[in-house]
């Protein structure tokens, strides 16, 4: 059983936690990721690690409420305690010897992109960050992520807040202004990471995606998270998380995605009652 | 005198058409006059033939003259002097090509039927059985085991009889390897998978789950920081292979380790457990061993329209007859001499139907199976919505990228002395799958006592 030792909500759908899991504490790496569930009934989800602390032993992840599982987790408390919680899974990103980088961020995907931009940061590495948001109401991170960054921008898609416009429109500006990166990454929707990699191209800069195919364990024995890239098959739990996102097939990776897609709307709503009987139990 | 029938004591079954819907066991097993008639049969041969078939040497006469007597308790400690977990054993068990297979009353009539004997007298102990495991006296050293599939139990249970102090390390949540994720819940109920570990935990062996060893610990931090002083690997083969052909990547394609994942791990069939997948209308099931015919009689029960496609004849297929002939009587309809060669888009990035050549056999192959050859222009479709790619597995190279010194053959196994199990570095074993490639469940259990044997020999003498 694993502690939900914070929770912080950081707009309306997107929570912080930290789990108390000294072993992933001890070795986790900025790119790798947990696989959660919740209780015996539960599914087996993937999250990226968004911080770590090898002192305290604990883990931090930040997630969405998109399907019942991360419903239920958001529901949960400091002082409940999850099922199963495994990791640090998946390869750290590597970095080589950049100098200077853009880490881009998409909504939630600022969560995963800001131990990129800390990790970098703390290695000396001029660090650029794009936030893109939808609107004002769901920016998060934004304090911690000027925080790992030499230059923060942000931007908004209606313009509420920051820059009005995509993460795209802001990179390719930088891009033109002179600003010569070693490389780009890139953390977000499936379309965000494609428009980024579109642009990044013609530039010949190396974009690094951080892939969020379905997995059932994580660790290489069902292949349910392939990816195509470079025309091969790879296994986006032990080969990746992330790839080279000018070799990435998105489209493949959309569609896959898609598989369970009017499953969840269903389980969502007929599971709403053990949702209930989870939360009756939680405030007992 | 001895029970001359040629024939076995029937087994009792559901019905095809009945256990075809459901997940419950399939066999329901002897009852106890049942197991004393077949018990019977057995000539009790002095030289015993049958337990050489017996990867781990279970006294086979020796517990059968107690069936016999009706002494179910006695033929329990008998087989358990050997086997750690007989009611898996005697249910999953290729007994054909094992023990029966060397049995007397075999050459003329049907042989003993010593895997149902033997699930017989594990299923008596668990219902009326007394607990009285003994705490082993410890001998203060530490083994760790990596996997808690069939081989990584067997050396675990056999360490901890000799008095170690025993953690098995799982990367799943639940400990039982392909017992729990792979077999099905109608060939082998997970509470006795459950049952035989609990039983291992009260000899004081730790299971921890959640624990990928090569990602949260390294086997070297595990001996240098953990204190660890042996450690057994038994990480199996559980990583899938594809074909390689067009459409692979299509929504409805899956790996039979995914599939049977999904089902027997998470409970997909089960109406309130979250993990879901996908219900068919008609399913292809690529290749022809026991995992296919898992996969394929899963789909069945799931609703589905099944085909098994098969490169070569139902002579060729690694799959016990038991299974096939079960499959084949619910209703699994078999599509022999065939090979993909696309998997159909309908056009959304679905599956859409298989295109398939027909095959003829050629000239034996270097495995002695006659090689398949296409039949030109033969291209037909099969309709389906669900592709299960069961063309086999090989070993996950987690543990030998991330552990200097373990030596692997091309095939990624990893390579041991074959009469001490140790690998390529001093203290450090391993046997099941992941040094054999996908096998059986009772030669991984062979493996891990062999392996406990020698761990001991090492440890006592170091």
């Amino acid at each position: 059983m694993f502690k939900i030792v914070t929770k912080r909500k950081l707009n309306d759908a997107v929570t912080l936690m930290e789990i108390e899991a000294p072993f992933i504490a001890k070795k986790a790496k900025a790119g790798q990721f947990i696989i959660f569930r919740i209780d015996d009934k539960g599914e087996r989800v993937p999250l990226t690690i968004a911080d770590y602390d090898r002192e305290k032993g604990t883990v931090t992840i930040i997630f969405q409420k998109v399907g019942l599982s991360t419903k239920m987790l958001a529901e949960m408390n400091e002082g409940d305690y999850i099922s199963d919680f495994v990791g640090p899974l998946g390869v750290p990103t590597d970095y080589e010897d950049f100098k200077k980088v853009a880490v881009i961020g998409g909504g939630v995907g600022n969560a995963i992109a800001y131990p990129q931009a800390k990790a970098l940061h703390e290695m000396g590495v001029e660090v650029d960050v794009i936030a893109g948001f939808r609107n004002k109401d769901i920016v998060i991170l934004e304090d911690e992520m000027r925080a790992a960054s030499t230059n923060y921008y942000i931007t908004t898609d209606d313009g509420s807040y920051g820059e009005k416009g995509f993460v795209t429109d802001k990179l390719k500006s930088l891009i033109e202004a002179g600003n010569n990166y070693d490389a780009v990454i890139a953390i977000g929707p499936i379309p965000m990471m494609k428009f980024v990699s579109l642009t990044t191209k013609p530039y010949g800069i190396k974009t690094i995606v951080s892939l969020n195919p379905i997995m059932v364990d994580g660790t290489g024995m069902c292949g349910g998270c392939r990816v195509t890239v470079g025309g091969e098959i790879k296994f986006a739990c032990v080969d990746g998380p992330d790839f080279d996102g000018h070799l990435v097939d998105f489209d493949e990776l959309m569609n896959r995605n898609s598989i369970y897609r009017e499953r969840e709307a269903e389980t969502t709503e007929t599971h709403m009652c053990r949702m209930e009987k989870l939360g009756k139990e939680l405030i007992k | 005198m001895a029970n001359m029938s040629l024939e076995k004591v029937k087994m009792p079954e559901q019905a095809p058409d009945i256990r075809n819907k459901n997940f419950k066991e399939v066999a329901t097993g002897y009852t106890a006059e049942m197991a004393i008639e077949e018990a019977g049969r057995c000539l009790n041969c002095k030289h015993k033939p049958c337990v050489n078939g017996c990867p781990v040497n279970v006294r086979i006469p020796e517990f059968i003259a107690e069936v016999a007597k009706g002494d179910f308790l006695a033929a329990y400690k008998v087989i358990t002097t050997t086997n750690a977990l007989p009611a898996v054993c005697g249910r999953v068990c290729p007994q054909e090509s094992q023990c029966e297979s060397k049995c007397v009353r075999g050459i003329k009539g049907e042989p003993v039927a010593i895997g149902r004997l033997e699930r017989f007298v594990a299923d008596w102990y668990m219902e009326n059985g007394k607990d009285e495991i003994e705490k082993p006296v410890s001998n203060g050293k530490k083994v760790a085991i990596v996997g808690s599939g069939p081989s990584g139990l067997a050396c675990a249970g056999d360490l901890a009889k000799l008095g170690y102090d025993v953690s098995i390390f799982e990367a799943f949540h639940t400990a039982g390897g392909v017992l729990v994720y792979g077999i099905p819940e109608f060939r082998l109920p997970k509470t006795i998978v459950q049952k035989e570990i609990d039983k291992l935990s009260a000899m004081g062996v730790k299971v921890m789950t959640n624990m990928v060893i090569g990602k949260v610990l390294s086997i070297d931090e595990l001996i240098d920081d953990m204190g660890f002083e042996a450690v057994f690997i038994g990480s199996g083969a559980g990583l899938p292979s594809f074909m390689g052909i067009e459409g692979e990547a299509l929504v409805g394609v899956y790996s039979a380790n995914e599939y049977l994942t999904r089902i027997n791990l998470m409970k997909a069939y089960i109406e309130n457990y979250d993990t879901p997948i996908k219900h068919s209308k008609a399913v292809a099931v690529v290749g022809g061993g026991n995992v296919a015919m898992d996969a394929a009689r899963c789909a069945k029960r799931l609703g589905a329209d099944v085909y098994i496609v098969y490169r070569r004849s139902e002579e060729e297929m690694p799959a016990r007859l038991e299974e096939i002939h079960h499959a084949k009587e619910e209703g699994i309809q078999f599509k022999l001499l065939t090979n993909p060669v696309k998997i159909l888009n309908d056009g959304t990035g679905k599956v859409a139907g298989i295109e398939c050549l027909e095959m003829e056999l050629g000239e034996p192959d270097a495995s002695g199976r006659r090689r398949p050859v296409a039949k030109e222009g033969s291209n037909f479709v099969i309709d389906v919505d669900t592709v299960v790619m069961s063309i086999g597995t090989s070993p996950n190279p987690l543990i030998r990228s991330t552990t200097k010194g373990l030596e692997t053959n091309r095939k990624g196994c990893l390579v041991v002395n074959e009469e001490t199990m140790q690998t390529t570095r001093e203290g450090i074993y391993a046997g099941g799958d992941a040094v054999t490639g996908a096998a059986t469940v009772i030669l991984a259990m062979g493996a891990g006592k062999k392996a406990a044997e020698s761990i001991d020999n090492y440890l006592k003498n170091k």
